[in-house]
């Protein structure tokens, strides 16, 4: 296993790299001079300069990446004009708001969708079948961000029930009651969509295992219908859920940006919103090859999960 | 029944999605015609005008702009950039796919390699990369969505040009000394557009909600220009004290975005025909019943399988899989039961203990008794309690019967567990017992194998190992050996006689060989289209068979245990049992036909257990 999870790391490397590329490729096309764009048209010659000597903006692309890279993969991801302080520390700041955010959602919509698709899945045609198909499709049509303005009006303005937005109380919060009180909304406005979807597809995979002949053996064998469901069936299924859970994770992660502006979530999709539109790009470019290689690191958790699940897999 | 009206909602809700977007589209097509206020005049004296406001139908933002206004012009403008993130979307990937899938080597390698590196993106990333480079705007906005989904058509219609390249066609063309761009042109592109069309319609909706998205953000559309986003997004600080601003322009993008979905759906539903077959139902826990007529009264078998018939609905047709089959065994016989496939005596076996996959099989006559108490109508917990537990079963191919996740230690202690109170590690130690049983070498190593880690004939052992687990009193055996090559099927014929004659087990066997009867079964019985045509001693039978089909049943099997025996060598098919002829199913195949063959029921004649059901049999009957 461990030889394995190795492997998966160092195949992960070039695209890491890959990323890396891409993400400085982009943000090269920024027409005319970087060091204005990063400072912004109101900077003075001088600063320009000194930016440019600094950033080594002056040599050519290909020097310039490798620069580049060589500090990013000594954790310096440069310093924040906006913000003046060090890309990295926001981030790691930032990066964690959203993970407590991204990480409940992503549990919740992984909990509830298998859950959801497997319960379809047993009782196909019937009344609990019929009522989770039609609230996926609902939940899968709705824009995650209407639907957290929905609830801060219903549960926050109406019924007083949860605080309008933020991650803690301003006053006298800080603890973890009053960070769940602050998570309820936005982590579940944030899972809806993708609950609808791993519902639907868990619902397809069950029924797709359901009629294989494993399950009839089980049958025979005398096994409770419950266990045949929730043990056989689901297991078997799992087999192509994961995958899908993994890229919902990304979906997640994304959606995060939306559900963060909506919620004033302090995150770091906020963050970039918020850089994009100062024109902050060292932040933005540091923010995005932070959180892309996060996210290749989580589907290789993922890739090895599915490993322990299948022992099919060569490992 | 069910079934279908559940695609008939389907469809219902496919044309109800598609209605509502037909609305949606001329609505916008017809704005700038329509008597409608200038959408950008803003009135500052009017702000947040509710709803129904005079003059205002559906009030004012926070500008005094009319939302009615604004509200078309936005969703016109909203669509408008979805579809064509859509379109160039699909233009440049299908581009790429097929330019890689055509030409495939390194092209390909490298083109994908690229494709998957975006993938490696949660996808806002790249779109706000690229609006950060860009810089905020509605057209950026768009190129950055359209880049995003760029992989996805690349990848997809890759796949299907890699199937089409290396067809003959596309051979021929380029024989033919046609150049590659006309190749692509003329011969892939219109096969690869109907599956552009469908990943287009099942994306474009994302499309709009991902723009749309990007300007709440306030990175696409800039003011005083307004897509349904931007609305929302503008309203937000408003949302507590006019929410209404912000209710509208969301409620139309969620119509929009679920008309699309609707339409897809049903596309998609339409374009599966697994679908469409209702092969995609689960079977449920115990076969359906719906018997009717008399349930015949207990016998003293062990086991007896009396008048039953089983069927299968699909739609409007019927199939009459069993037909009033009647067959019985006592403690340690084995009764054989021989037929080609589709002669329904897989079906008869798992009629038993209720694992016919319903829907569509359902149970509609007779009884299958189990020391005189009736199976069929037996409630579920009570016959699952006597699955495997007194009644057990063999498949046939261990590899797709067997839980290719589970250990197959695991598997076999399940079996005892699900039946016994013992702990885990008796239950192991029974499990390694079992596997000596059945003459596994290693047993104590082997039982931490899984599935694929055995060969055939040591995974059979271990389906014959479960039936065993619990000490049942009756062993259906389905085709039990037929996927396994004849050196091994012949070890697991003896180890199965041996273990009968060990333990006093009845056994069912269900074969299409004759060699296999003859070397194992007490008894035999013949089917043919659903129904048992000739029953008797499997000497008696073997020596003098009277039913015309069995005679050729035999004739076929060379000598026993020699080589493959073909079955297939009686000319013609047996009827399809939804249309079964009137008479005798065999008249069509039956070189002694007679006219009066054709008519009416044949009734089996003779004394059990030697009976036969032929008008004019090749022997009689005592
Ligand atoms: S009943 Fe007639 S057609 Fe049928 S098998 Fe006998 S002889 Fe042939």
């Amino acid at each position: 296993m461990g030889a394995y999870i190795l492997k998966r790391l160092v195949s992960a490397v070039p695209v890491l790299l890959g990323i890396t590329v891409i993400v400085f490729l982009i943000m090269a096309m920024i027409p005319g001079d970087p060091a204005t764009a990063i400072l912004g048209s109101y900077a003075t010659p001088e600063n320009v300069e000194k930016l440019n000597r600094d950033l080594g903006l002056d040599a050519p692309l290909v020097q310039r990446y490798f620069i580049w890279l060589g500090n990013v993969i000594v954790g310096d991801f440069g310093r924040s004009y906006s913000l003046n302080r060090p890309v990295l520390d926001e981030i790691l700041e930032r990066f964690s708001a959203t993970l407590i955010l991204a990480g409940v959602s992503f549990v919740l919509c992984a909990v509830l969708g298998i859950l959801a698709g497997v319960v379809s899945a047993a009782r196909q045609y019937g009344l609990a079948d019929k009522a989770i198909t039609f609230a996926v499709l609902i939940g899968i049509s709705v824009p995650s961000f209407f639907l957290g303005m929905m609830m801060i009006l219903l549960f926050a303005v109406n019924l007083r029930w949860l605080p309008v937005s933020g991650m803690y109380a301003i006053y006298g919060g800080g603890d973890l009651p009053d960070l769940l009180r602050h998570l309820i909304m936005p982590a579940s406005a944030l899972s809806v969509v993708a609950t609808g979807v791993v519902a639907r597809l868990s619902r397809s995979a069950m029924l797709e295992v359901l009629r294989q002949d494993y399950i009839r053996t089980a049958r025979a064998k005398g096994v409770p219908e419950r266990r045949v469901i929730m043990g056989h069936a689901l297991r078997a299924a799992m087999v192509s859920i994961i995958p899908v859970l993994g890229i919902q994770a990304g979906f997640v992660l994304s959606g995060a940006v939306y559900i963060e502006m909506v919620f004033q979530w302090p995150g770091i999709g906020r963050m970039l919103v918020d850089a994009i539109l100062k024109r902050d790009i060292l932040l933005v470019q540091g923010g995005v090859v932070f959180v892309a290689a996060c996210y290749v690191l989580f589907n290789i958790m993922v890739d090895v999960a599915q490993s322990l699940l299948d022992p099919r897999i060569k490992t | 029944m069910t079934r279908f009206l559940a695609l008939l909602v389907r469809n219902r809700l496919a044309a109800a999605g598609g209605i509502i977007l037909f609305c949606v589209l001329v609505l916008t097509l017809i704005t700038p015609f329509l008597p409608l206020q200038d959408p950008d005049v803003t009135a500052t004296a009017n702000r947040f005008l509710r709803p129904f406001s005079p003059g205002h139908l559906l009030g004012t933002d926070h500008l005094g702009r009319d939302l009615l206004s604004r509200l078309l012009w936005g969703t016109r403008l909203s669509l408008a950039v979805g579809i064509a993130a859509a379109v160039l979307a699909a233009v440049i990937g299908s581009a790429i796919g097929i330019t890689a899938g055509y030409f495939g080597g390194r092209t390909d390698n490298i083109i994908m390699r690229l494709v998957d590196m975006l993938m490696a993106f949660p996808y806002i990333l790249l779109a706000l990369a690229i609006v950060a480079a860009l810089g905020p705007g509605l057209m950026n906005a768009l190129i950055a969505v359209a880049a995003v989904n760029i992989p996805f058509f690349a990848r997809n219609i890759r796949g299907i040009t890699v199937g089409l390249a290396g067809q003959e066609f596309v051979d021929a063309a380029r024989l033919g000394g046609l150049g590659h761009t006309r190749i692509i042109l003329t011969e892939l592109l219109p096969n690869v557009i109907p599956v552009i069309v469908i990943a287009m319609s099942t994306t474009v909706g994302w499309m709009i909600l991902e723009t749309a998205g990007l300007s709440f953000l306030g990175l696409g559309s800039q003011p005083p220009q307004a897509d349904l986003g931007s609305m929302l997004g503008e309203a937000r600080s408003a949302l507590i004290t006019s929410p209404h601003t912000s209710v509208i322009p969301g409620l139309m993008i969620f119509i929009i975005v679920m008309s699309i979905n609707l339409l897809g759906d049903g596309v998609r539903d339409a374009l599966d025909p697994r679908l469409r077959s209702g092969a995609l139902s689960r079977p449920r826990a115990a076969t359906l019943v719906e018997r009717q007529g008399e349930i015949p009264a207990a016998s003293d078998d062990l086991l007896a399988i009396q008048e039953l018939e089983t069927q299968f609905h699909v739609g409007q047709r019927t199939y009459r899989a069993v037909n009033q089959v009647s067959l019985s065994v006592r403690p340690g016989e084995c009764l054989g039961v021989i037929g080609e496939s589709g002669s329904g005596k897989s079906v008869t076996a798992l009629s038993v203990m209720g694992l016919v996959a319903s829907p569509p099989g359902v149970i509609t006559g007779g009884a299958v008794r189990f020391r005189g108490d009736d199976l069929v109508g037996m409630p579920y917990e009570q016959l699952r309690q006597k699955r495997g537990d007194r009644v057990a079963y063999i498949f046939q191919d261990p590899l797709s019967t067997l839980h290719p996740l589970y250990r197959t230690g695991d598997q076999l202690a399940e079996a005892i567990r699900s039946h016994h109170r013992i702990d885990k590690a008796q239950a192991r130690a029974r499990a390694i017992d079992l596997f000596k049983a059945v003459r596994i070498p290693n047993a104590e190593s082997r039982i931490d194998n899984y599935p694929h880690e055995m060969s055939g004939g040591m995974r059979q052992r271990v389906g014959i190992a479960m039936a065993l687990a619990n000490e049942p009193d009756v062993i259906i055996a389905d085709e039990p050996t037929t996927a396994l090559d004849v050196t091994v099927q012949a070890q697991i014929l003896t180890l199965l006689d041996e273990l009968r004659r060990e333990r006093g087990l009845a056994i069912i066997f269900i074969t299409h060989d004759f060699g296999v009867v003859g070397q194992l079964c007490d008894r035999v019985a013949v089917m043919y289209a659903g129904r048992i045509i000739e029953e008797g001693p499997t000497g008696a039978v073997l020596a003098a068979p009277a039913h015309p089909y069995t005679k050729r049943l035999i004739a076929c099997v060379p000598e026993l245990g020699e080589g493959r025996r073909k079955l297939a060598a009686i000319p013609g098919l047996p009827p399809a049992v939804d249309r079964l002829p009137a008479g005798c199913a065999f008249a069509e195949r039956c070189d002694k036909a007679q006219e009066a063959c054709r008519t009416g029921d044949i009734s089996l004649s003779g004394t059990a257990p030697r009976t036969v059901r032929c008008l004019f049999p090749e022997e009689a009957m005592p």
